[in-house]
């Protein structure tokens, strides 16, 4: 289990994240929502380990995450970042296939792996093209399946870090890419995913963290997240919650 | 993984590539020597004398003056161009040259030193004056990218992108630091400071071929086994990172692992362009990015080509000599434009 204990994060002299406490449940997929510049990409790098903690820690079963090996940590830990700057002409199964450079299960339960991988994102008609040539989404499924295959099949245990992976995604994909990350968890692997769309959240996520300037402002179900006053005092919106009428979730309207 | 049947007929081609590249390199010269000629006398200086137990011309031709000259080449194109896939991997930039970290400018400063500097003293003692060259030229290329990567740290991080500026700098300074050199130097002095900047595998001998062939071994050796590591790199340095290499230290090895091919080859034959930069683009045009099986591809072309570039050199305005370095700039240039305008497509 991934745990943030009062977790705090500086960059330079400003404290950009403090007073984390967060635990990445097994099964669990727990949304991250703040406006832009409220520390969510920070908070991810800190619990992936590119950022240090200033205050308190990461740990990963009860071990602090910067003492984990390098490949012990990546057969546990899978980490997709809001873009890539890949600039070479691998395939797609190479891009893939980088997800398997941790583990050494074989060429063949690799393979398998990796075919499954880009089922799972919606991305197997891709395979065999070159990754350069792909348009900004089909890269960005590309990547996910990569994250997938490293963490794959996505058992108890197995973490799965998530910055906007919908950001470039048409509407159809943007929730069957979520269906698969929810089916992930479904297996028990543990899913933090930021996100910026409220109804996707309220469809997708188990619990949620609201973020402002760096602080948790709230953390709880979809129902009590999800509500017009702290939605008013972090994003300054105006909304009308209601019941999804065919589906157990909030659903949020803006005014 | 094992290459698979394409990239083991594409290493078998390039090998053969090189093995003729060698056999002009040791036939081809004022003697032409027939390849059954030129086989005999490498069989001669196998160890095994020929029937009459006389060494024959073509022996002492091929054993003193072109195998340690091809052996020479392939060292640095073999070296240059390894060297350059370590830079395109570190700087992720297919059009990164191992110059880029200041090695070239830092040797080319120290052998600078090493020749004006010995003038002033009265000239370099003769028996020692190659060797002397070759270590100053070593320990300029070593020491300016130790500052450059030294400037290039930041609370225990490596920015890549500050290394870069750093290497701009240092290599402005060091241009002008040489330009300085050459201002002062004699005529004499001149004159060989400017061969040696444009490069040469002339006056190769096996006292300086066994530093590079060791070197271009050690490297040859080590950059394939993080060619996984390589492979991570490309996709970003964090997500290297989570797919659970030691990033520092690889950036660490990589740097060092360029300014000793690097320093070892420009201390071997002076400055050699475009080797380090185009031979890795070609490969990768040839056999994809993966460095599995570029870092093998990258070193037999790059010594292949710095072969026939040397017997061009050689060959040419015979009997004078052209120095290597205008003819891999005068073939490099052009097909680097050419690269640059076909990406624009």
């Amino acid at each position: 289990m991934l745990c943030a204990e009062t977790l705090s994060v500086r960059r330079g002299p400003c404290t950009v994240l403090a007073g984390i406490d967060l635990q990445l449940r097994d099964g669990e997929v727990l949304g991250v929502l703040g406006p832009n510049g409220a520390g969510k990409s920070t908070l991810l790098a800190a619990l992936s380990g590119d950022l240090p903690a200033a205050q308190g820690q990461v740990s990963l079963d009860q071990r602090p995450l910067a003492s984990w090996p390098g490949p012990a940590r990546a057969q546990r830990l899978a980490v997709l970042a809001q873009s890539s700057s890949l600039e070479f002409a691998f395939t797609v199964e190479q891009v893939v296939g980088m997800g398997r450079l941790p583990h050494s299960s074989g060429r063949q339960a690799d393979q398998r792996i990796v075919t499954a991988a880009l089922q799972a994102a919606d991305a197997q008609h891709l395979s065999g093209r070159n990754y350069l040539a792909l348009s900004g989404g089909e890269r960005q499924r590309v990547h996910l399946a990569r994250v997938l295959a490293q963490v794959w099949p996505g058992g108890v245990g197995q973490i799965l870090l998530l910055d906007e992976p919908t950001s470039m995604l048409d509407p159809l994909h943007q929730h069957s890419i979520l269906q698969a990350v929810r089916d992930f968890a479904g297996r028990g692997a543990a899913v933090l995913v930021i996100l910026h769309d409220l109804n996707l959240a309220a469809r997708y996520c188990d619990r949620l963290l609201l973020l402002q300037e760096g602080r948790p402002y709230l953390l709880g179900s979809p129902a009590e997240v999800l509500a017009p006053a702290p939605l008013r005092a972090v994003f300054g919106l105006d909304v009308l919650v209601q019941g999804h009428p065919e589906r157990d979730h909030p659903l949020i309207i803006i005014r | 993984m094992t290459p698979t049947l394409s990239a083991r007929v594409l290493l078998g081609a390039l090998s053969l590539l090189l093995l003729l590249a060698l056999w002009l390199a040791l036939a081809l010269g004022p003697v032409r020597l027939p390849l059954l000629e030129t086989l005999q006398a490498l069989w001669q200086l196998a160890g095994w004398p020929a029937a009459d137990g006389e060494v024959s011309q073509a022996a002492l031709i091929v054993g003193q003056i072109r195998l340690p000259r091809a052996l020479l080449g392939l060292c640095v194109g073999a070296v240059l161009a390894l060297s350059g896939v370590a830079m395109q991997g570190l700087f992720r930039n297919p059009l990164a040259d191992p110059g880029l970290i200041g090695v070239s400018s830092g040797a080319a400063l120290g052998a600078a030193l090493a020749l004006v500097g010995g003038a002033a003293f009265g000239g370099l003692p003769s028996a020692l004056a190659p060797y002397l060259l070759s270590a100053c030229a070593f320990a300029g290329g070593l020491g300016v990218t130790t500052l450059v990567y030294r400037l290039g740290r930041r609370d225990g991080q490596t920015s890549v992108a500050t290394m870069l500026l750093a290497g701009i700098a240092l290599t402005a300074l060091a241009g002008a630091a040489i330009g300085l050199f050459t201002y002062l130097a004699d005529d004499a002095t001149l004159r060989t400071l400017t061969f040696w900047n444009l490069g040469s595998l002339n006056g190769a001998s096996y006292a300086r071929l066994w530093p590079l062939l060791l070197v271009t071994a050690a490297v040859a050796l080590w950059l394939p086994r993080r060619a996984q590591a390589l492979n991570a790199l490309l996709l970003g340095e964090s997500e290297a990172r989570h797919l659970g290499f030691a990033v520092e230290r690889l950036k660490r090895e990589l740097v060092f692992c360029t300014a000793l091919g690097v320093g070892a080859a420009v201390a071997a034959a002076g400055m050699i362009g475009f080797i380090g930069l185009v031979v890795p683009h070609l490969v990768r045009l040839l056999v994809g990015p993966d460095h599995r099986l570029l870092l093998p591809a990258a070193a037999l072309t790059g010594a292949s080509l710095l072969l026939l570039a040397d017997l061009l050199a050689r060959l040419l305005l015979a009997p004078a000599e052209l120095p290597i370095g205008i003819v891999t700039a005068l073939l490099g240039a052009p097909f680097f434009i050419y690269l640059l305008l076909r990406g624009r497509h």
